[in-house]
């Protein structure tokens, strides 16, 4: 188990990377795939077996799945430039990682809440969902940035949990579900009525 | 019966999604309403007198502050239902749609998807204001951003859908960082095990109540940080400059009677989850530093819908931006504390009335001019008389002149100032208002003056559901400029007392 | 003597004569995917015995330039792979910082052979040894990121055993290949395992395997190393042919150094054999199942190698 945890933590690191350096949709839904399947190894390593399900269930599973459904349902071209360049946004990712890193260094007060990694690993996820969101121009991109960031959010409230919180997680998660869905189907329209789903061209509202 | 609160409109909205005709949910949608502001109104009584309601094991207990939000939201949603009669009835007649702004046609949503999501957002935004559990909130506030994305792509346009976009995206991400702040304050008041701290007790909803009895625990420095990720959150639902982008979009391109739901209960929503915060770090004497940030990004605001209005051509727009500009006095008001904060919530009271109003109004002008140009609507005092009355009250209403209420709460909240000692705040304050009075009042008189255009068909009637809602929320006002009665006032300054007031 | 040093010769000596033996699995590994039979195990030692015997043509612009390049290459890949600890055995020529010295002996041969293929004053060959300039340039700092946190490792080794006499030592590759890598790793800290995955990034890069150059054409623009080395010929080309075979083995022996654990010396010796072998049928495995990248896509393989090693040093530096 002691083994396992920094594992994890390090391959969710690396797979934020990997997501910032990926250009095809298909690869990323894939990518918080596994980061659904990363999360929810964590929650088994800290015991919280029963969040770990649902993780599984939504993020693992439905979530991409999902994702999968509204690419496949979109006649447009689903690999466009992206506003900021891959390899900045992986520099930019990295210098999250580095920021975070230093902010763990300097916030040495709670040493027995967060194991360590955890703190930066979850702030880099964050940054990382931040990074897709501002940095793509594909909505179905921003959307999975918003996952990644969520995801970096959940990680950090990970050693917070306790017995009596399991409903507010469960409700969280359905929320999140729900709000991938909702952004689900406005995708499906905009891939309809603009025939792309590229919202650098969402230019009409201004003033 | 607060029970009652939440589930009443959700299962009144599940019920229209399953049987879907026209007539059930035209006919449910105002009983919903007005079921649920009778509900609030005991409520509102209960909490009034002292008492504390609970349901839920705890998860439904407001507090007066919260019942004042929920009062006002629930109230404004019967304004709405009925004014959504009308609507519906009308948008059915419509043959053929094409957008005002590039002339393609398109077509409604679903009406029965409309208005079961409307109920929806009346269910989240009753979580939102009766909950102690912050949890629940950010929950229950989310939950109104997509109950109405929807909402906002009734007209299923290129332009409400790329307003319905930025709303989802912005305000999703805005509130994951209120998360983010949610779980930093966990952070701050986490007590090791055995270190003498005492551990929140699980299953205990009041987290609110929890929190303010222990603040002199807290880890400061995390409280702050809890803080700023709390109001960069919600205040992006809020529309707090500079996070405001998604409004004037979201709220130009909605229906108006969304809108109108959108600026007077959704926004004051939001800034419950704020202000949640801000009596937290009040309790932990870290007043000062919240105080200090909400005051900041009022004037920022305040400043930022200055700039804006001035020029506007667009009227829903200018409507959109008068709202950033209120968000930031009621920030302003409740950053300084005092009376400025019982000014801030009679304020929040009159705006959400006036807005709504002014939303409604708009809903008629554009059903009857087809533009959203202020510049081409001319002679509304010749073509429709009760609208364009009640837009001049209306305006003058939002502008803040006497004798309207809102006139009397800015005034409220420029003496906590002056009582306070914040002298530059009160110049940029009054300097604003007076900039957007202007700016507000040249779009505002252009539309009611003027000849009375040829091409309009004249002497059509105006609906009478379409008036009387707005009729109603100006006599409000009206009366609230007026005298503000007792027992309101008392409820007011209870609620100002959970916020430094 | 002592027996580590024998040790080392031993080892040293079955370097120099197994690292043929590479290109000839690889050959047949693909040879398997794609269904033939292939070319036999030992055909680079055929190949090697028949160019040594043949004579050699010498373009007329060529000056002493040309012959001298391949002759410099091979020497200095000796050196380097001299100085590099075989499974185990410490190098008795390694000292404090001989990573630099190995990683600019390999630079030049580089050198060497590319200003031969200047030297041919053949435009084609020009081309090539431009390519193969630019590539090894932006592969350099990647190979210097991973020293960077090996060196870092190894000095938080020393510094936690308190033997302080032993920094200086602590730098040299003998130092950071003894398999202390492997036991960090082994024990959670999953990072490490960059570097080799670097390492073998480097490998196919440096020996032009795909997906970054075709060792198997000489018929396309596209092609790097080959180009290069085209107008060598009789001992002189099996130099070269005998040089890439051993710098093939160098990068695999770093790779696999950092995988084998610190055993008992014969047996980590034999290890680290085995794993040289894997290296190789998996090279093998990539260029059956990959295809070659646009040339301008290569930076971006190197780019992405050069992130994670910043990974692994950023996260190295904070436990």
């Amino acid at each position: 188990m002691t083994t396992l945890l920094p594992t994890i933590l390090f391959l969710l690191l690396l797979n934020n990377l990997v997501l910032l350096g990926m250009s095809r949709l298909r690869g990323l839904i894939r990518l918080t795939a596994f980061q659904g399947i990363l999360l929810t190894a964590l929650l088994l390593c800290l015991d919280h077996a029963l969040l770990a399900g649902a993780v599984l269930l939504i993020k693992g599973l439905l979530l991409p799945g999902l994702l999968m459904r509204t690419r496949k349902g979109l006649h447009a071209a689903t690999s466009l430039k992206p506003r900021l360049h891959r390899g900045l946004g992986i520099l930019a990712g990295m210098a999250g990682l580095v920021f975070s890193l230093w902010l763990e260094a300097r916030l040495l007060i709670l040493p027995d809440l967060f194991p360590p990694l955890l703190l930066p690993t979850a702030l880099t996820t964050l940054f990382c969902g931040l990074i897709l969101v501002v940095g793509r121009t594909t909505a179905l991109s921003q959307v999975i940035g918003y996952l990644v960031a969520e995801n970096g959010i959940f990680l950090l409230g990970v050693p917070l949990m306790t017995a009596g919180a399991v409903w507010f997680e469960l409700a969280l998660l359905l929320d999140v579900f729900v709000a991938v869905f909702v952004m689900g189907i406005a995708i499906h329209h905009i891939g309809e009525t603009f025939e792309s789903i590229d919202v650098g061209r969402f230019r009409s509202l201004r003033d | 019966m607060l029970e009652a609160l939440l589930f009443l409109p959700l299962c009144a909205g599940l019920l229209m999604l399953a049987v879907g005709n026209a007539a059930l949910c035209r006919g449910l949608l105002p009983l919903t309403g007005l079921a649920h502001a009778a509900l609030s109104l005991l409520t509102a009584a209960r909490v009034a007198h002292g008492e504390t309601p609970t349901a839920l094991g705890g998860l439904l207990a407001p507090d007066p502050l919260g019942a004042l939000f929920l009062t006002l939201a629930s109230l404004l949603f019967l304004a709405a239902s009925i004014y959504a009669l009308a609507y519906l009835r009308e948008e059915e007649s419509i043959e053929e749609r094409t957008c005002i702004q590039d002339g393609r046609s398109f077509t409604n949503a679903p009406e029965r998807r409309f208005t079961a999501c409307l109920c929806f957002f009346l269910a989240a935004m009753s979580l939102v204001t009766t909950t102690p559990h912050l949890g629940a909130l950010w929950v229950g506030i989310e939950a109104t951003t997509l109950s109405s994305a929807p909402l906002i792509y009734f007209h299923r346009h290129q332009r409400s859908l790329e307003a319905t976009w930025k709303y989802l995206i912005i305000c999703s991400v805005g509130i994951a960082l209120a998360l983010l702040g949610n779980i930093l304050l966990s952070v701050a008041f986490y007590a090791p095990a055995g270190g003498g701290g005492s551990e929140m007790p699980a299953g205990d909803m009041n987290q609110m109540g929890w929190f303010i009895q222990h603040a002199h625990t807290a880890a400061q420095p995390w409280l702050k940080a809890a803080f700023i990720f709390l109001l960069v959150g919600y205040g992006t639902k809020m529309g707090l400059a500079p996070l405001h982008n998604w409004l004037p979009d979201a709220h130009s391109q909605a229906p108006s009677l969304v809108s109108a739901l959108l600026s007077g209960a959704l926004l004051n929503c939001a800034l419950l989850g704020i202000l949640r915060g801000h009596q937290i770090t009040l309790a932990a004497g870290l007043g000062g530093f919240s105080g200090g940030l909400l005051v900041f990004f009022g004037l920022l605001s305040l400043i930022t819908a200055a700039i804006f209005i001035v020029g506007q051509g667009h009227y829903k727009r200018l409507l959109a931006y008068s709202s950033v500009e209120h968000m930031g006095i009621l920030a302003l008001g409740t950053g300084l504390g005092g009376l400025a904060a019982q000014g801030a919530l009679l304020h929040a009271v009159c705006h959400s009335l006036t807005k709504c109003m002014l939303f409604l109004l708009a809903g008629n002008i554009l059903a009857r001019y087809h533009t959203f140009s202020s510049y081409d609507v001319r002679g509304l005092r010749w073509i429709m008389p009760v609208t364009g009355a009640l837009w001049t009250a209306g305006f003058l209403a939002i502008a803040g002149s006497p004798p309207f209420g809102v006139f009397v709460s800015e005034f409220l909240i420029l003496k906590g100032m002056l009582a306070g000692g914040s002298y530059g705040v009160a110049v940029v304050y009054l300097t604003t208002l007076a900039i957007i009075f202007v700016g507000m009042s040249v779009a505002v008189l252009r539309m009611v003056q003027g000849n009375r255009p040829a091409d309009m068909p004249q002497n059509q009637r105006e609906a009478l559901l379409n008036v009387l809602p707005p009729l109603v929320l100006g006599l409000a006002v009206l009366t609230l400029g007026l005298c503000v009665p007792d027992w309101l006032w008392h409820f007011l300054q209870r609620g100002a007392a959970l916020i430094g007031g | 003597m002592n027996q580590g040093t024998v040790f080392y010769l031993i080892q040293l000596f079955l370097a120099l004569i197994l690292a043929p033996l590479l290109p000839g699995i690889i050959n047949r590994v693909k040879a398997r995917f794609a269904g033939r039979q292939g070319k036999p195990l030992l055909q680079t030692y055929y190949d090697l015995a028949r160019l040594l015997r043949k004579g050699e043509v010498i373009g007329r612009t060529a000056t002493w330039t040309f012959s001298a390049g391949p002759g410099v290459a091979l020497a200095a890949t000796l050196c380097a792979l001299a100085l590099l600890p075989l499974g185990g055995a410490p190098s008795p020529l390694g000292f404090g910082g001989d990573f630099l010295l190995a990683a600019y002996l390999l630079g030049m041969g580089r050198f060497a052979l590319i200003l031969a293929a200047l030297d041919t004053g053949s435009s084609f060959e020009g081309m090539g040894a431009s390519r193969e300039a630019a590539f090894s340039a932006l592969a350099e700092p990647v190979l210097f990121l991973v020293f960077l946190m090996l060196t870092s490792l190894s000095l938080d080794l020393v510094r936690h055993t308190g033997q302080s006499a032993e920094l200086v030592a602590a730098l040299s590759l003998s130092a950071m290949f003894g398999g202390q890598a492997t036991e960090a790793w082994l024990a959670g800290r999953a990072e490490l395992l960059l570097a080799p995955a670097v390492f073998f990034v480097l490998l196919l890069v440096e020996n032009c395997r795909i997906p970054v150059d075709d060792p198997n054409t000489h018929l396309e623009l596209t092609m790097i190393h080959e180009v290069m080395v085209l107008d060598h010929s009789g001992p002189n080309l099996a130099m070269i042919v005998y040089g890439a075979a051993l710098k093939l083995w160098f990068f695999a022996a770093l790779t696999a150094g950092l995988l084998t654990p610190p055993l008992p010396l014969w047996q980590q010796a034999g290890l680290c054999l085995l794993i040289i072998l894997a290296l190789a049928a998996a090279v093998g495995v990539v260029e059956s199942v990959m295809a070659r990248l646009r040339l301008t896509r290569i930076p971006h393989l190197l780019g992405g190698a050069a992130a994670l090693a910043s990974l692994a040093l950023i996260l190295t530096q904070v436990r």
